[in-house]
């Protein structure tokens, strides 16, 4: 059985779900039995679900999508549309 | 499984063969039109994120829309190396990596690596107590403790060897491996970045807490364990 060491160590790869089903499944066992690493463990769940949302509310500028449209005639060239491509 | 001719086979070269080669090169390139339509149909639902990202890694609007633009025609141009299967939002999340390493962070002053200072492991945790008890723990308080232009500026404030990591892996949910590719680093590099990237985010959002007198120099001014969030000493 993981020790608490042991478990905080491991922290940052099981919040992103980059352990093997073994070493999770250590964690996991642990932190049932253990109130403080299973506090540590929420808290850094919701701070990495805080970092994401929070980071994910820039309004895209209005034009930004038609230039990015643009792109697609300028990568393939200009007027080469599928009816063109009958010619 | 269909395997596209690329080129005309002895028998296509001959005369009864050259129609069928023309006919097959036609209808090749009517069908890959489709195929690029389609495939900038797809492209494009990713242009909010991947201007999220861009903001974050330029820091600067107008940048960020170079930088888009950029990754698009990139990923356009490089259409035919594209390969069915391949997850296209992480293959343009490398691009727009790419071409902000390779050309943005070039323009800009900072020195290419940068170090960061350490911090101890569980930074913010261990200092929840420096807040104002009701801030503490209660994961509604946690979301409401800190403003989107904070986090932002958090992260953003990070070098960019450590940024992009956090950036990635954070935000855009991405495994270590992906990141690895993209960045092309070693998943240990990508780890040790995360960990001490994560750990000097943590200590800005607690100075921006402490600059907006979050934090109480002694807890025991703020007794009401239960009320809701009423931290904020400067109205």
């Amino acid at each position: 059985m993981a020790n608490c060491n042991d478990t905080l160590r491991e922290l940052q790869t099981f919040l992103d779900n980059e352990l093997s089903e073994d070493a999770q499944h250590a964690i996991r066992a642990h932190l049932g039995g253990c109130g403080d690493c299973l506090e540590a463990f929420d808290f850094h769940a919701e701070l990495k679900m805080v970092v994401s949302r929070k980071c994910r509310t820039d309004e895209i500028p209005p034009g930004l999508m038609a230039k990015v449209e643009q792109c697609f005639g300028q990568a393939f060239g200009d007027g080469e549309t599928s009816q063109s491509a009958d010619r | 499984m269909t395997t596209w001719r690329r080129w005309p086979s002895a028998i296509e070269q001959s005369d009864a063969g050259r129609f069928r080669y023309a006919a097959d090169l036609l209808v090749g390139s009517v069908r890959n039109m489709a195929d690029r339509e389609a495939f900038a149909a797809e492209a494009m639902q990713y242009t909010p994120q991947l201007y999220s990202a861009a903001l974050r890694m330029t820091r600067n609007g107008a940048d960020a829309e170079d930088l888009v633009q950029e990754t698009y025609l990139r990923a356009y141009r490089s259409f035919g190396s594209f390969q069915d299967g391949t997850n296209l939002r992480a293959w343009l999340f490398r691009i727009l990596t790419n071409t902000f390493i390779n050309t943005y962070r070039a323009k800009q002053r900072r020195p290419q690596e940068t170090e960061l200072a350490d911090v101890e492991d569980l930074y913010m945790y261990r200092r929840l107590d420096t807040l104002n008890q009701a801030a503490r723990s209660a994961e509604d308080q946690l979301f409401d403790l800190f403003t989107d232009v904070e986090v932002k500026a958090a992260l953003e404030e990070l070098p960019h060897n450590f940024r992009i990591p956090v950036l990635l892996a954070d935000v855009e949910g991405f495994s270590y491996k992906e990141i690895a590719e993209m960045l092309d680093i070693p998943i240990g590099t990508v780890m040790s970045r995360l960990h001490r990237g994560r750990k000097a985010m943590q200590k800005m959002l607690m100075d921006f807490a402490q600059a907006r007198g979050l934090t109480a120099a002694t807890p025991a001014a703020h007794p009401a364990a239960d009320n809701p969030i009423e931290v904020t000493v400067h109205g």
